[in-house]
Protein backbone atom coordinates (compact mmCIF):
# COMPACT_ATOMS: atom_id res chain seq x y z
CA UNK A 1 0.00 0.00 0.00
CA UNK A 2 1.85 3.15 1.17
CA UNK A 3 3.12 5.66 3.67
CA UNK A 4 1.19 8.39 5.53
CA UNK A 5 1.79 10.52 7.95
CA UNK A 6 0.70 11.27 11.44
CA UNK A 7 0.05 14.60 11.25
CA UNK A 8 -0.06 15.49 15.29
CA UNK A 9 3.77 13.68 15.02
CA UNK A 10 4.95 15.48 11.63
CA UNK A 11 6.74 19.09 12.20
CA UNK A 12 7.43 19.78 8.51
CA UNK A 13 10.74 19.49 8.36
CA UNK A 14 10.88 17.76 5.06
CA UNK A 15 13.85 15.13 5.21
CA UNK A 16 11.20 12.59 3.98
CA UNK A 17 10.34 14.71 0.54
CA UNK A 18 14.37 15.00 0.20
CA UNK A 19 15.14 10.78 0.86
CA UNK A 20 11.77 9.73 -1.26
CA UNK A 21 13.06 7.98 -4.17
CA UNK A 22 9.49 8.22 -6.11
CA UNK A 23 9.32 12.29 -5.24
CA UNK A 24 6.23 11.43 -3.45
CA UNK A 25 6.26 12.96 -0.36
CA UNK A 26 6.03 16.28 -0.60
CA UNK A 27 4.68 19.30 2.45
CA UNK A 28 0.40 19.67 2.56
CA UNK A 29 -0.77 22.97 0.89
CA UNK A 30 -2.91 23.63 3.34
CA UNK A 31 -1.09 22.26 6.44
CA UNK A 32 2.69 22.53 5.76
CA UNK A 33 2.92 18.55 7.14
CA UNK A 34 4.48 15.97 4.89
CA UNK A 35 2.05 13.74 2.86
CA UNK A 36 2.06 10.78 0.25
CA UNK A 37 0.72 12.64 -2.70
CA UNK A 38 0.75 9.62 -4.69
CA UNK A 39 -0.16 6.44 -2.67
CA UNK A 40 0.08 3.91 -5.51
CA UNK A 41 3.05 4.96 -6.98
CA UNK A 42 4.62 4.27 -3.29
CA UNK A 43 6.94 0.61 -2.79
CA UNK A 44 6.96 1.27 0.64
CA UNK A 45 10.96 1.38 0.34
CA UNK A 46 10.66 3.07 3.94
CA UNK A 47 13.03 5.44 3.65
CA UNK A 48 10.72 8.64 4.80
CA UNK A 49 9.73 6.25 7.72
CA UNK A 50 13.30 6.05 8.89
CA UNK A 51 14.45 9.40 8.11
CA UNK A 52 11.68 10.86 10.30
CA UNK A 53 13.46 12.50 12.96
CA UNK A 54 10.00 12.50 14.61
CA UNK A 55 8.72 8.77 13.72
CA UNK A 56 5.83 10.72 12.18
CA UNK A 57 5.25 8.24 8.80
CA UNK A 58 4.56 4.52 9.13
CA UNK A 59 3.31 2.20 6.10
CA UNK A 60 0.08 0.03 5.51
CA UNK A 61 1.38 -3.17 4.60
CA UNK A 62 -0.22 -4.66 1.35
CA UNK A 63 -2.64 -7.04 2.55
CA UNK A 64 -1.28 -10.66 1.24
CA UNK A 65 1.86 -10.11 3.91
CA UNK A 66 0.74 -7.81 6.34
CA UNK A 67 -2.95 -8.43 6.97
CA UNK A 68 -5.31 -6.22 8.96
CA UNK A 69 -3.52 -5.36 12.79
CA UNK A 70 0.05 -5.41 12.26
CA UNK A 71 2.53 -3.31 12.40
CA UNK A 72 6.14 -2.69 11.44
CA UNK A 73 8.09 0.50 12.91
CA UNK A 74 11.39 1.86 12.42
CA UNK A 75 13.56 3.62 15.14
CA UNK A 76 16.67 5.08 13.41
CA UNK A 77 19.27 6.21 15.78
CA UNK A 78 22.07 8.29 14.21
CA UNK A 79 24.85 8.31 17.31
CA UNK A 80 24.27 4.65 17.92
CA UNK A 81 24.62 3.55 14.07
CA UNK A 82 21.36 1.72 14.49
CA UNK A 83 17.92 1.16 12.95
CA UNK A 84 15.81 -1.01 14.93
CA UNK A 85 12.64 -2.66 13.95
CA UNK A 86 9.84 -3.75 15.95
CA UNK A 87 7.02 -6.40 13.98
CA UNK A 88 3.77 -6.60 15.07
CA UNK A 89 1.78 -9.78 13.86
CA UNK A 90 -1.63 -9.97 14.06
CA UNK A 91 -1.77 -12.90 16.26
CA UNK A 92 0.18 -10.66 18.91
CA UNK A 93 3.55 -12.18 18.09
CA UNK A 94 6.49 -10.00 18.11
CA UNK A 95 9.78 -9.76 16.59
CA UNK A 96 12.57 -7.33 17.25
CA UNK A 97 15.25 -6.69 14.70
CA UNK A 98 18.26 -4.33 15.45
CA UNK A 99 20.82 -3.30 12.00
CA UNK A 100 23.45 -1.50 11.30
CA UNK A 101 22.61 2.48 8.84
CA UNK A 102 24.55 1.64 5.65
CA UNK A 103 23.41 5.19 4.60
CA UNK A 104 26.27 6.27 2.32
CA UNK A 105 27.38 10.07 2.71
CA UNK A 106 25.66 12.51 -0.20
CA UNK A 107 28.37 13.35 -2.91
CA UNK A 108 30.06 10.08 -2.36
CA UNK A 109 28.31 7.26 -4.12
CA UNK A 110 25.35 9.62 -5.47
CA UNK A 111 26.20 12.77 -7.34
CA UNK A 112 25.33 15.84 -6.00
CA UNK A 113 22.19 17.11 -8.62
CA UNK A 114 22.67 20.35 -6.89
CA UNK A 115 25.89 20.76 -8.58
CA UNK A 116 25.69 18.80 -11.82
CA UNK A 117 24.71 20.36 -14.66
CA UNK A 118 21.29 20.69 -16.16
CA UNK A 119 20.59 18.08 -18.78
CA UNK A 120 20.44 18.77 -22.34
CA UNK A 121 17.41 18.57 -24.29
CA UNK A 122 19.16 15.23 -26.46
CA UNK A 123 19.61 13.62 -22.64
CA UNK A 124 15.82 14.03 -21.81
CA UNK A 125 14.82 12.69 -25.30
CA UNK A 126 16.67 9.98 -25.15
CA UNK A 127 15.61 6.47 -23.34
CA UNK A 128 17.86 6.61 -21.12
CA UNK A 129 17.67 7.39 -17.64
CA UNK A 130 20.24 9.63 -16.03
CA UNK A 131 23.47 8.97 -15.25
CA UNK A 132 22.63 5.07 -16.93
CA UNK A 133 25.67 3.83 -18.84
CA UNK A 134 24.93 3.13 -22.81
CA UNK A 135 25.81 -0.14 -22.65
CA UNK A 136 28.21 -2.43 -20.41
CA UNK A 137 31.30 -3.44 -21.20
CA UNK A 138 32.32 -6.54 -19.38
CA UNK A 139 34.83 -7.75 -21.65
CA UNK A 140 34.58 -11.02 -23.64
CA UNK A 141 32.49 -13.48 -22.07
CA UNK A 142 33.95 -17.22 -22.53
CA UNK A 143 31.15 -19.80 -23.14
CA UNK A 144 31.03 -22.97 -22.05
CA UNK A 145 30.14 -26.27 -24.05
CA UNK A 146 27.05 -25.47 -22.86
CA UNK A 147 26.90 -22.30 -24.41
CA UNK A 148 26.16 -20.49 -21.10
CA UNK A 149 29.07 -17.72 -20.17
CA UNK A 150 31.87 -18.89 -17.91
CA UNK A 151 31.66 -16.33 -15.11
CA UNK A 152 35.49 -17.17 -13.81
CA UNK A 153 36.52 -16.02 -17.14
CA UNK A 154 34.70 -12.82 -17.80
CA UNK A 155 37.19 -9.69 -17.80
CA UNK A 156 37.69 -7.44 -15.23
CA UNK A 157 34.09 -5.37 -14.46
CA UNK A 158 34.87 -1.88 -15.58
CA UNK A 159 32.92 0.94 -13.23
CA UNK A 160 29.46 1.27 -14.02
CA UNK A 161 25.79 -0.14 -13.10
CA UNK A 162 25.49 -3.84 -13.24
CA UNK A 163 21.72 -5.06 -12.89
CA UNK B 1 12.41 55.34 18.86
CA UNK B 2 11.72 52.37 20.39
CA UNK B 3 10.39 54.04 23.22
CA UNK B 4 7.67 55.39 20.98
CA UNK B 5 4.21 54.24 21.67
CA UNK B 6 1.96 54.34 18.53
CA UNK B 7 -1.46 53.54 19.95
CA UNK B 8 -1.27 57.16 22.30
CA UNK B 9 -0.59 59.23 19.18
CA UNK B 10 -3.54 56.74 17.34
CA UNK B 11 -5.72 57.62 20.53
CA UNK B 12 -6.24 61.46 19.25
CA UNK B 13 -7.78 60.01 15.78
CA UNK B 14 -9.48 57.10 16.95
CA UNK B 15 -11.25 56.12 20.38
CA UNK B 16 -9.35 54.04 22.94
CA UNK B 17 -12.58 51.74 22.99
CA UNK B 18 -12.78 51.01 19.13
CA UNK B 19 -9.17 49.70 19.51
CA UNK B 20 -10.07 47.82 22.67
CA UNK B 21 -13.19 46.52 20.82
CA UNK B 22 -10.87 46.03 17.51
CA UNK B 23 -8.60 43.60 19.72
CA UNK B 24 -11.64 41.50 21.69
CA UNK B 25 -13.00 40.82 18.10
CA UNK B 26 -9.71 39.55 17.16
CA UNK B 27 -9.73 37.00 20.28
CA UNK B 28 -13.15 35.85 19.80
CA UNK B 29 -12.40 34.91 16.16
CA UNK B 30 -9.72 33.12 16.98
CA UNK B 31 -11.77 31.15 19.68
CA UNK B 32 -14.33 30.85 16.62
CA UNK B 33 -11.71 29.75 14.34
CA UNK B 34 -10.21 27.34 16.51
CA UNK B 35 -13.82 25.68 17.45
CA UNK B 36 -14.53 25.16 14.10
CA UNK B 37 -11.40 23.38 13.57
CA UNK B 38 -11.80 21.04 16.30
CA UNK B 39 -15.30 20.12 14.51
CA UNK B 40 -14.37 19.69 11.11
CA UNK B 41 -10.82 18.23 11.06
CA UNK B 42 -11.86 15.96 14.71
CA UNK B 43 -8.55 16.24 15.36
CA UNK B 44 -9.72 16.32 19.29
CA UNK B 45 -11.56 13.37 18.74
CA UNK B 46 -8.60 11.73 17.12
CA UNK B 47 -6.47 12.56 20.14
CA UNK B 48 -8.17 11.48 22.31
CA UNK B 49 -8.74 7.90 21.07
CA UNK B 50 -5.14 7.69 20.05
CA UNK B 51 -4.28 8.10 24.36
CA UNK B 52 -7.04 5.28 24.96
CA UNK B 53 -5.01 2.98 22.42
CA UNK B 54 -1.97 3.63 23.55
CA UNK B 55 -2.92 3.19 27.18
CA UNK B 56 -4.43 -0.01 26.69
CA UNK B 57 -1.05 -1.01 24.86
CA UNK B 58 0.84 0.95 28.24
CA UNK B 59 3.05 -1.79 29.34
CA UNK B 60 3.30 -0.18 33.24
CA UNK B 61 1.08 2.13 34.83
CA UNK B 62 1.87 5.97 35.51
CA UNK B 63 1.55 7.38 39.06
CA UNK B 64 0.21 10.79 39.38
CA UNK B 65 3.90 12.21 40.08
CA UNK B 66 5.23 10.78 37.42
CA UNK B 67 2.87 12.62 34.68
CA UNK B 68 3.21 15.53 36.12
CA UNK B 69 6.93 15.28 35.84
CA UNK B 70 6.48 14.20 32.25
CA UNK B 71 4.03 17.04 31.67
CA UNK B 72 6.44 19.34 33.00
CA UNK B 73 9.88 18.40 31.58
CA UNK B 74 7.83 18.32 28.37
CA UNK B 75 6.39 22.36 28.61
CA UNK B 76 10.15 23.01 29.91
CA UNK B 77 11.94 21.51 26.77
CA UNK B 78 9.33 20.67 24.13
CA UNK B 79 7.10 23.75 24.61
CA UNK B 80 9.07 26.61 25.95
CA UNK B 81 12.58 26.00 24.20
CA UNK B 82 11.14 24.02 20.73
CA UNK B 83 13.49 20.88 21.17
CA UNK B 84 11.43 18.77 19.10
CA UNK B 85 12.79 20.71 15.81
CA UNK B 86 15.20 18.55 14.43
CA UNK B 87 17.80 21.14 12.79
CA UNK B 88 19.21 24.07 14.66
CA UNK B 89 18.14 26.81 11.98
CA UNK B 90 14.44 25.79 12.10
CA UNK B 91 14.32 25.78 15.94
CA UNK B 92 16.25 29.00 15.78
CA UNK B 93 14.06 30.89 13.86
CA UNK B 94 10.49 29.31 15.45
CA UNK B 95 12.32 30.37 19.03
CA UNK B 96 12.66 34.10 17.56
CA UNK B 97 8.82 33.92 16.38
CA UNK B 98 7.12 31.90 18.94
CA UNK B 99 8.67 34.49 21.48
CA UNK B 100 8.18 37.74 19.54
CA UNK B 101 4.35 36.87 18.67
CA UNK B 102 3.98 36.06 22.23
CA UNK B 103 6.21 39.42 23.25
CA UNK B 104 4.01 41.38 20.67
CA UNK B 105 0.89 40.39 21.22
CA UNK B 106 0.91 41.05 25.26
CA UNK B 107 2.11 44.46 24.44
CA UNK B 108 0.04 45.52 22.30
CA UNK B 109 -2.76 44.29 24.93
CA UNK B 110 -1.46 45.84 27.59
CA UNK B 111 -0.72 49.16 25.54
CA UNK B 112 -4.19 49.09 24.00
CA UNK B 113 -5.98 48.58 27.48
CA UNK B 114 -3.83 50.79 29.60
CA UNK B 115 -2.29 53.57 27.42
CA UNK B 116 -4.04 54.38 24.33
CA UNK B 117 -4.94 58.24 25.10
CA UNK B 118 -2.67 60.74 23.69
CA UNK B 119 -2.62 61.67 27.92
CA UNK B 120 -1.43 58.31 28.98
CA UNK B 121 2.07 57.89 29.16
CA UNK B 122 3.11 54.36 28.81
CA UNK B 123 6.53 53.16 30.91
CA UNK B 124 9.54 53.26 28.41
CA UNK B 125 9.80 49.43 28.77
CA UNK B 126 6.30 48.85 27.28
CA UNK B 127 6.51 50.47 23.51
CA UNK B 128 10.36 48.95 23.41
CA UNK B 129 9.16 45.41 24.11
CA UNK B 130 6.06 46.19 21.34
CA UNK B 131 9.34 46.78 18.85
CA UNK B 132 11.48 43.98 19.91
CA UNK B 133 8.74 41.46 19.74
CA UNK B 134 7.53 42.46 16.47
CA UNK B 135 11.38 42.85 15.25
CA UNK B 136 12.45 39.59 16.69
CA UNK B 137 8.78 38.12 14.23
CA UNK B 138 10.31 39.63 11.53
CA UNK B 139 13.85 38.16 11.82
CA UNK B 140 12.62 34.47 12.85
CA UNK B 141 9.83 34.35 10.14
CA UNK B 142 11.48 36.26 7.39
CA UNK B 143 14.65 33.81 7.85
CA UNK B 144 12.08 30.91 7.91
CA UNK B 145 10.55 32.36 4.52
CA UNK B 146 13.62 32.67 2.76
CA UNK B 147 15.67 30.04 3.06
CA UNK B 148 14.14 27.54 5.61
CA UNK B 149 10.88 26.30 4.78
CA UNK B 150 10.69 22.76 2.72
CA UNK B 151 9.26 24.42 -0.61
CA UNK B 152 12.28 26.24 -0.50
CA UNK B 153 15.26 24.06 1.30
CA UNK B 154 13.98 21.04 -0.42
CA UNK B 155 11.44 20.95 -2.69
CA UNK B 156 13.89 23.89 -4.50
CA UNK B 157 10.61 26.68 -5.06
CA UNK B 158 11.95 29.76 -5.39
CA UNK B 159 10.72 31.94 -1.83
CA UNK B 160 8.08 33.80 -3.71
CA UNK B 161 6.27 30.36 -4.30
CA UNK B 162 3.03 30.72 -2.31
CA UNK B 163 1.15 28.07 -1.40
CA UNK B 164 -2.22 28.31 0.85
CA UNK B 165 -0.64 26.59 3.56
CA UNK B 166 1.85 30.13 4.07
CA UNK B 167 -1.48 31.87 5.13
CA UNK B 168 -0.26 31.26 8.58
CA UNK B 169 3.11 32.65 8.41
CA UNK B 170 2.37 35.53 5.70
CA UNK B 171 -0.58 36.98 7.33
CA UNK B 172 1.94 36.89 11.08
CA UNK B 173 4.71 38.36 9.40
CA UNK B 174 2.57 40.68 7.40
CA UNK B 175 1.05 42.14 10.56
CA UNK B 176 3.89 42.46 12.85
CA UNK B 177 5.88 44.17 9.26
CA UNK B 178 3.32 47.06 8.84
CA UNK B 179 2.99 47.48 12.60
CA UNK B 180 6.82 48.16 12.48
CA UNK B 181 6.05 50.54 9.41
CA UNK B 182 3.03 52.42 11.12
CA UNK B 183 5.35 52.65 14.15
CA UNK B 184 8.10 54.20 11.92
CA UNK B 185 5.81 56.59 9.70
CA UNK B 186 3.41 57.73 12.49
CA UNK B 187 6.65 59.04 14.69
CA UNK B 188 8.32 60.85 11.98
CA UNK B 189 5.30 62.21 11.11
CA UNK B 190 4.88 60.70 7.38
CA UNK B 191 2.31 60.70 5.12
CA UNK B 192 2.26 56.76 4.90
CA UNK B 193 1.74 55.84 8.09
CA UNK B 194 -2.31 55.41 7.89
CA UNK B 195 -1.25 53.65 4.48
CA UNK B 196 0.17 51.17 6.67
CA UNK B 197 -2.06 51.35 10.17
CA UNK B 198 -4.76 50.11 7.47
CA UNK B 199 -2.31 47.16 6.41
CA UNK B 200 -1.97 46.44 10.10
CA UNK B 201 -5.46 46.34 10.58
CA UNK B 202 -5.93 44.09 7.75
CA UNK B 203 -3.40 41.40 8.37
CA UNK B 204 -4.68 41.09 11.55
CA UNK B 205 -8.11 40.82 10.70
CA UNK B 206 -6.97 37.95 7.97
CA UNK B 207 -4.29 36.33 10.60
CA UNK B 208 -6.97 36.02 13.03
CA UNK B 209 -9.55 35.69 11.13
CA UNK B 210 -8.47 33.05 8.90
CA UNK B 211 -7.99 30.76 11.99
CA UNK B 212 -9.76 28.34 10.37
CA UNK B 213 -8.36 28.07 6.99
CA UNK B 214 -4.71 28.15 8.19
CA UNK B 215 -2.20 26.45 10.86
CA UNK B 216 -2.64 29.29 13.44
CA UNK B 217 -4.55 26.00 15.91
CA UNK B 218 -0.83 24.54 15.83
CA UNK B 219 0.07 26.74 18.85
CA UNK B 220 -2.79 24.89 20.34
CA UNK B 221 -2.47 21.54 19.34
CA UNK B 222 1.27 21.03 19.16
CA UNK B 223 1.78 21.06 23.13
CA UNK B 224 -0.94 18.44 23.85
CA UNK B 225 0.72 16.11 20.88
CA UNK B 226 3.89 16.44 22.59
CA UNK B 227 2.63 15.59 26.56
CA UNK B 228 1.08 12.74 24.92
CA UNK B 229 3.76 11.55 22.73
CA UNK B 230 5.97 11.22 25.82
CA UNK B 231 3.14 9.57 28.16
CA UNK B 232 3.33 7.24 25.72
CA UNK B 233 6.86 6.60 25.66
CA UNK B 234 6.87 6.49 29.82
CA UNK B 235 4.00 3.88 29.89
CA UNK B 236 5.96 1.53 26.90
CA UNK B 237 3.36 1.99 24.60
CA UNK B 238 5.60 4.39 22.78
CA UNK B 239 3.25 3.91 19.28
CA UNK B 240 4.22 0.31 18.99
CA UNK B 241 8.32 1.95 18.53
CA UNK B 242 11.20 -0.44 18.84
CA UNK B 243 13.01 -0.27 21.98
CA UNK B 244 16.08 1.77 21.41
CA UNK B 245 19.28 -0.03 20.06
CA UNK B 246 21.30 -1.53 23.16
CA UNK B 247 24.40 -3.34 21.29
CA UNK B 248 25.26 -0.23 19.29
CA UNK B 249 29.07 -0.69 19.61
CA UNK B 250 29.14 -3.93 16.98
CA UNK B 251 27.75 -1.76 14.17
CA UNK B 252 30.78 0.99 14.32
CA UNK B 253 30.12 4.74 14.11
CA UNK B 254 26.73 6.52 13.94
CA UNK B 255 26.42 8.41 10.75
CA UNK B 256 24.93 12.48 10.92
CA UNK B 257 21.88 13.56 9.44
CA UNK B 258 22.43 16.21 6.72
CA UNK B 259 20.44 19.04 6.15
CA UNK B 260 17.44 18.09 3.73
CA UNK B 261 18.98 20.18 0.75
CA UNK B 262 19.40 17.04 -1.71
CA UNK B 263 17.03 17.46 -4.34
Amino acid sequence: MSTFVYMTRCDGCGMCVDICPSDIMHIDKTLRRAVNIEPNMCWECYSCVKACDQNAIDARGYADFSPLGHSVRALREEEKGTISWKIKFRNGTEKNFCSPITTKPWGEYIPELATEPAPSKDVYDGELLYNEPKYLKTGEVQTANDGLPEMTKIGKLKQGVYY
Amino acid sequence: MLAYNPFSDLGATIPSFAMQAFLIAMVLLVIGGVVLDMMHKKNVKYFFENAKKAKQAATRELSSGEKVSIIAKTVASDIMTSSEFCTFQRRAAHLLGMYGTIIFWVTSAMLIFSYSTPSSAAPAMLPMLWHIGALMTCIGGFWFWFSIRVNVSAEGHPWYHVMFADLFVLALLASQSTALLWSITQSSGSIFSGLFLLLFIVSNVVLFGGVYWSKFAHMFYKPGAAIQKHLAKADGSNSNLPEPADKPKQFGLGIRRESPKNY
